[in-house]
């Protein structure tokens, strides 16, 4: 049977892919949060800078003979010395007029206060940070506001960003990474029972269809409680089909047995030739009638078993023997013998009812082509691999005919007047495939027709 | 010889009792296991002949029964089952041999022999004519107190001959009687048999006659 299963991603897959994904997302917000973080304090230090240079200049200023007057303390620059070199830019005003420094660096309206007010802006086509703080300076003749700003261009900020942005990457991947790994040896760890149930089915043999019963996890417990039901089921419409099948045969071979009964009995009984020959035609009809019905049943039924073939450990000679010695009887109403060569148990591995139904067959076939009075020589053996050969004296195969007779529904050439379905070498041929083994025919070169049947 | 048949349907018991009465068996016929088991209780029997699929149970339950008591009476088990398996299981329970419906009345009779060959007990179907001494299934042949070796299908026609002296058999019944459905013999066959009996019986107070044109029939010399 040809496995139709249409595969949509699997558990694990998914479940990895899902993990993952939120792994990825989790990384690039530690990434964005560290870096935007880290972005924030530098600005505050590179502020405080800016607010302390900026107080520091607008700590000089004072009134003096009515003028007011600004000076730049040392360190008022020199504490803006960065490693980047970055530019620094200054203006003072005082009310809205420039006194000193670049006119380009505006002052921003409605800045008051001492407290220093910061903002980024664009200045000679570099950014800048902009600290700007005014203080009011009251002199007897003289009310004042002067203001201050300094700006210092961002390079060494950017640096620091930078450095901070390529260890927050680091980290951000180190995490997926990590990550990535926990998720794949998680989804792995989840689906380990799904697995194992999984086994524990497969591992099953044909006839074995009782529930699950080994623990599972309660996420499989609607899986494997319908899983049990349809075996149930199965196992119930298997009987049922046995049942049926037993009760069609018993059916229709019950009144097939009347009918055979009556036309010997009153075969005995009558003396017109004509009514003789037509009861004989009717035994043989019902004969053969009844012997394809078995024959199409049995395979069947092999048909099944050899695609789940049961494993056991047996002996062919003692299976070859019971054979014989059920077929003893129909072979003694011909005066044929049945010579059987048994020297030793040869085990072999297989199943029994499909070899005896097999080697039956091949016994069956033997005695009726074989003619009155001769013999059926039977052997077994265990080397090179467990055979039995049935060689009879009758009229064998033509010889062109060896290949193709096994075929179904196929007889041989030699086989007219007959009775038989032609499936009892398919029967033998299909159940040596199922065993790894092989159905040779051959004619004996004294006469007769040699079989042998061996299996792995 | 006396069988009791344990079969349900009464149109097959008929048929099967008719065709073993003209061999000269005697039959009681049970349609249900009560009766089975009253019939194998009181009467002796060489041999009982079981339907498996029965109206108040299975005959495998019979089977259990019969072997539970201390009869050993061979049980031929007549199945219109074909699947091996339950043959080999009804062979398990106790059944001696089966049978699969529809059946030669000859293999049935050959099978017959065989288990009671197996058992033993073949003593009483010894027949005594004369100076002959025949046990048909024994397969044993004594003629003035030597032992004759026949091959079966000259014991069949001697068993044909013996149960019925004086009566005339035409080549076609014997044929019929000697040889299976399946195979076409021509009616010349049997003159090879009747030929080898009459030297079994050379020394006999018996004789086979031929009657031109009508057949044969066995005779005191």
């Amino acid at each position: 049977m040809p496995e139709t299963i249409r595969l949509s991603m699997s558990l694990r897959n998914r479940l990895a892919i899902s993990l993952i994904s939120g792994a990825a997302i989790l990384a690039i917000l530690l990434f964005l949060g560290v870096r935007n973080f880290a972005a924030q304090i530098a600005q505050q230090s590179q502020d405080r800078v800016l607010g302390a240079s900026v107080t520091s200049i607008l700590d000089t200023a004072v009134i003096r003979n009515g003028m007011a007057e600004v000076d730049f303390p040392y360190a008022s620059f020199s504490m803006l010395s960065t490693a980047s070199d970055d530019r620094v830019f200054y203006a003072i005003y005082q009310d809205d007029r420039l006194i000193s420094g670049y006119d380009t660096l505006a002052v921003e309206g409605g800045t008051t206060g001492t407290k220093s007010h910061y903002r980024t802006e664009l200045l000679d086509d570099a950014v800048v940070r902009i600290a700007t703080a005014s203080r009011s300076l009251v002199g007897s003749e003289l009310r004042t506001r002067i203001t201050v700003s300094v700006a210092q261009t961002q390079d060494d900020f950017a640096e620091t960003l930078n450095r901070i942005s390529r260890n927050a990457a680091f980290l951000g991947i180190a995490f997926f990474l990590f990550a990535v790994s926990l998720s794949i040896w998680a989804a792995s760890r989840t689906i380990v029972p799904l697995k194992r149930l999984a086994t524990s089915v497969a591992r099953r043999g044909p006839q074995d269809l009782t529930p699950v019963s080994s623990p599972v996890p309660s996420e499989l417990a609607p899986l494997v409680s319908s899983l049990n039901k349809l075996m149930t089921r199965l196992e119930q419409s298997l009987k049922q089909s046995e049942d049926f099948i037993a009760e069609a045969a018993h059916r229709v071979r019950t009144p097939l047995a009347t009918v055979r009964s009556y036309a010997e009995a009153t075969l005995h009984r009558v003396d017109k030739e004509e009514n003789r020959r037509a009861l004989r035609s009717m035994v043989r009809a019902i004969d053969e009638s009844s012997r394809a019905a078995g024959q199409l049943l049995d395979h069947a039924m092999i048909t099944f078993r050899a695609s789940n073939l049961e494993q056991h450990d047996l002996d062919l000679a003692e299976l070859v023997r019971d054979l014989v010695l059920r077929l003893t009887p129909i072979a003694e109403m011909k005066d044929i013998e049945l010579r059987l060569d048994l020297t030793d148990e040869v085990p072999a591995k297989g199943d029994p009812i499909l070899l005896q139904n097999a080697i039956r067959n091949l016994i069956d076939n033997a005695l009726k082509y074989s003619p009155s009075e001769s013999v059926i020589e039977i052997s077994v053996a265990s080397k090179p691999t467990p055979s039995v050969s049935i060689c009879d004296q009758g009229p064998g195969f033509a010889e062109d005919e060896i290949a193709v007779v096994s075929g179904r529904f196929e007889r041989g050439r030699n086989a007219q007047g007959i009775t038989g379905s032609g499936l009892g070498l398919t029967i033998a041929s299909d159940v040596a495939m199922a065993h790894e083994g092989e159905l040779k025919l051959a004619n004996n070169p004294k006469g007769g027709a040699c079989v042998t049947l061996s299996i792995s | 010889m006396k069988f009791l048949l344990i079969e349900d349907n009464f149109e097959l018991a008929h048929a099967i009792s008719t065709r073993m009465q003209l061999d000269g068996h005697v039959v009681d016929h049970a349609g249900i296991i009560a009766d089975a088991i009253a019939f194998s209780t009181t009467g002796e029997y060489d041999l009982i002949l079981l339907d498996i699929m029965l109206p108040d149970g299975d005959g495998r339950d019979f089977l259990k029964q019969h072997r539970s008591g201390k009869k050993d009476t061979p049980v031929i088990v007549l199945t219109a089952r074909s699947q091996v398996s339950d043959r080999i299981s009804m062979l398990d329970l106790g059944a001696d041999d089966y049978v699969t419906k529809p059946f030669d009345h000859a293999e049935l009779q050959a099978r017959c022999r065989a288990v009671l060959r197996r058992k033993a007990g073949a003593s009483q179907t010894l027949i005594q004519i004369g100076n002959v001494a025949f046990d048909p299934v024994a397969g044993h042949l004594e003629v003035d107190g030597v032992a004759q070796n026949l091959r079966n299908r000259e014991l069949r026609l001697l068993e044909v001959l013996i149960n019925a002296p004086g009566q005339i058999f035409s080549k076609q019944k014997l044929v019929d009687r000697l040889f299976t459905y399946d195979d076409d013999v021509s009616e010349n066959a049997i003159e090879v048999y009747i030929g080898r009996v009459r030297k079994h019986l050379e020394n006999s107070n018996m004789k086979i006659t031929t009657l031109r044109g009508l057949g044969y029939r066995l005779e005191h010399a």
